[in-house]
């Protein structure tokens, strides 16, 4: 069955993306401690005083995910580029899809294992008293974290074969992040001051809405910029 | 320009005539500006996938992950051609790196790296092989092996597009040469110079 | 190499090309922008509370409507070049959007400038005006990537697919932007559309429509031309020595 060979292949880019990142070793250590200095910053930017540090917990943490996970896009494509392994890559009678697919399942990974790390950092560091679910708040981070990676990977296929791309890639995925920031901030904050699902709701549905388009519109985009 | 079933054909040319970039249109890595191809029935523009399945294209740069084994490196072939992993020890081993299956690519020399890509290639078994400049740089035992894919192939009904960086090179394993200049062929063996516009491997071109 | 449809190869151009009919085009516009600038500013009454400060609504709120106008343009020929690969619609894009950037900035300038006297602050997170923010910082991302990417036909697809995604942004940002403000009850902002305003308002934005298709149409001709002439040194780089 074709379906079921295409994702053998997506699988097999996850493993490899991921067996990589675990060997080279410098990855994901570097990326969950920028995440950490980047809280901690924070803190001393906007407080000492609990109540202001817990008023923007939720802010601070999703600008920490943000400035810390954007480094693991362009990692991504760079083990291709580095060993010339994307021409070998492209020229598997694979359909562009699965790659897309791979990487973008690979880099999810990656994010949400630096967030196991920036998180509790953030509510211990942000004094946050009680979360009103913890399933609700997860869903949430999960939620964001879909977007971001996926817009993060699909830019990335660019970014990383640019000139300057260090900066080329925050600033064009950053302002496409401007709805997952709000809807995962505001929602996260109201779960971290305890309040229950129902503030959070309509910023749910506005992140699922914006999942879904922009996952399914950068694996149709995918194909036109990976080839060229 | 036409390849029929089980023929080795070189091609050659001063630098800048367009040889690898022929050799990269048929591997569908490039889409061409003009002119149309098709390899066994398949058109090199829309049917890119089948095409793909029939093709193997050995590049100058190896195009390995350093930090995976030679081992891991086909198991990510293998599944990515869609095909069982039985085959890579045994081509492991033909290609004179047994030795070092579980070790990774980042402590290989270039010739240990440009068998690991010529294994790939054995075991990916394509109806065509692109080879682009396969000689340069090797060991003679290097050589040797890029002939025995070309025979193997060979005999087994497959056809070969060897781009050569001068005439001497393959030497007893071409069947013609080809010459290329400013993108176009301007000479064969055979004296005929029809412009490039048609390439079938065997099959017939609509 | 490119597959894409090139420009020398493209019989069916794009009207208004034709370098004469432009300039009196132009010309048209300009008069119809002074025009209507005149006339609004001297027929409509001082606003109750700005004064006439409100005036600069006039510049301020078409800036901001043909500003969308343009990176709509942006989204059809971004479309348009992934479905077809012709390059005109990929010029016709890039055109479009440094146009739209401008209007962009000018839409923000004049907001800000507008709200000092009114609400004491130089920005207010006012859902419009930050919309219009986070566009502009989109298609300067977008300009950014095009003077990134050497290659033409990388350059044509990765552009469009960019000015695409940021285009479907637009309408996202500018709700998640509302709830947010509304969430944290801010102050609603002064109505900006009295009545005896919106025939100012819609003449003006008639004239500055007219400005900004003049523009478009300019940037793209000169873009043709830079692109026809790449493509006769490519071509004869090719032939050789």
């Amino acid at each position: 069955m074709p379906l079921a060979q295409d994702l053998r292949r997506v699988r097999a880019i996850i493993w490899k993306d991921l067996t990589t990142e675990r060997r080279s070793k410098a990855g994901f250590n570097a990326v969950a401690f920028l995440g950490v200095l980047i809280l901690l910053l924070f803190g001393f930017a906007l407080g000492p005083d609990a109540e202001a540090l817990r008023n923007a917990a939720a802010g601070a943490l999703w600008l920490a995910i943000l400035f810390s996970g954007v480094l693991a896009f362009n990692r991504s494509y760079q083990l291709e580029l580095d060993g010339a392994a994307l021409e070998p890559l492209l020229l598997y009678p694979a359909p562009r899809w699965t790659i897309f697919a791979g990487k973008f399942a690979a880099n999810l990974l990656f994010v949400l294992l630096v967030e196991a790390i920036v998180v509790p950092v953030a509510i211990i560091l942000f004094q946050v008293k009680s979360v009103a679910g913890w399933l609700p708040a997860g869903g949430v981070l999960l939620l964001g974290s879909i977007g971001f990676v996926g817009l993060g990977t699909f830019y990335a296929s660019m970014a990383s074969r640019s000139r300057a791309r260090e900066v080329l890639l925050p600033l064009l995925l950053f302002p496409m992040l401007v709805p997952v920031l709000l809807a995962s901030a505001e929602a996260s904050s109201a779960l971290l001051a305890g309040n229950p699902m129902q503030d959070a709701g309509a910023w749910v549905k506005l992140l699922i809405a914006f999942d879904v388009i922009f996952v399914v519109a950068s694996f149709f985009a995918f194909d036109h910029v990976i080839e060229v | 320009m036409e390849v029929e079933r089980g023929e080795v054909v070189g091609i050659v040319g001063h630098n800048g005539s367009g040889k690898s970039t022929l050799l990269r249109v048929i591997a569908t890595a490039l889409r061409p500006s003009a002119g149309e191809g098709w390899v066994f029935g398949n058109h090199l523009l829309r049917d890119a996938i089948e095409v793909r399945r029939h093709v193997g294209f050995l590049a100058h740069a190896p195009g390995l992950y350093e930090d995976l084994t030679a081992t891991e490196n086909l198991i990510f072939a293998a599944r990515m051609l869609g095909i069982s992993e039985d085959g890579i020890a045994p081509v492991l081993d033909r290609v004179g790196l047994g030795h070092a299956r579980n070790e990774r690519v980042r402590g290989f020399s270039a010739g240990m790296q440009r068998r690991l890509a010529l294994a790939r290639l054995m075991m990916a078994n394509p109806g065509l092989l692109l080879m682009d400049e396969p000689y340069n740089n090797f060991d003679p035992q290097g050589i040797e092996l890029v002939n025995e894919v070309i025979q193997d192939s060979r005999r087994a009904g497959g056809s070969a597009l060897v781009v050569l960086h001068d005439r001497r090179q393959g030497e007893g394993v071409l069947d013609r040469v080809v010459e290329l200049g400013r993108g176009a062929v301007i000479g064969t063996s055979a004296g005929s110079s029809k412009p490039l516009t048609l390439v079938s491997a065997g099959g017939m071109p609509h | 190499m490119s597959h894409a449809v090139p420009l020398e190869r493209d019989r069916a151009s794009l009207p208004a090309t034709n370098g004469r009919w432009l300039d009196w085009f132009g010309v048209i516009a300009v008069v119809a922008l002074i025009a209507s600038q005149v006339n609004g500013v001297l027929t409509s009454p001082p606003d109750r509370d700005m004064g006439h400060l409100q005036k600069i609504m006039y510049v301020h709120v078409p800036s901001a409507w043909n500003a969308f106008i343009a990176f709509f343009v942006v989204a059809i020929a971004s479309l348009l070049y992934l479905w077809k690969g012709q390059e005109k619609h990929d010029l016709l894009a890039a055109s479009a959007a440094e146009v739209g950037t401008l209007f962009t900035g000018l839409t923000l300038a004049l907001g800000s400038i507008w709200g000092r006297p009114t609400w004491g602050v130089w920005w207010t997170w006012d859902p419009r005006l930050t919309s219009t923010a986070v566009l502009f910082l989109t298609f300067v991302g977008y300009l950014a990537l095009r003077s990134f990417v050497d290659d033409s036909e990388r350059r044509a697809q990765w552009s469009a697919a960019v000015g695409l995604l940021g285009a479907l942004n637009v309408p996202i940002v500018y709700m998640s932007v509302k709830w947010w403000r509304t969430l944290h009850q801010m102050q609603s902002n002064p109505s900006t559309v009295d009545p005896e305003y919106v025939i100012g308002l819609r003449t003006n934005g008639i004239a500055v429509l007219l400005l900004l298709i003049y523009f478009i149409m300019k940037r793209y001709r000169a873009a043709r031309m830079e692109r026809l002439a790449e493509h006769l040194v490519e071509r004869a780089a090719l032939e050789g020595p």
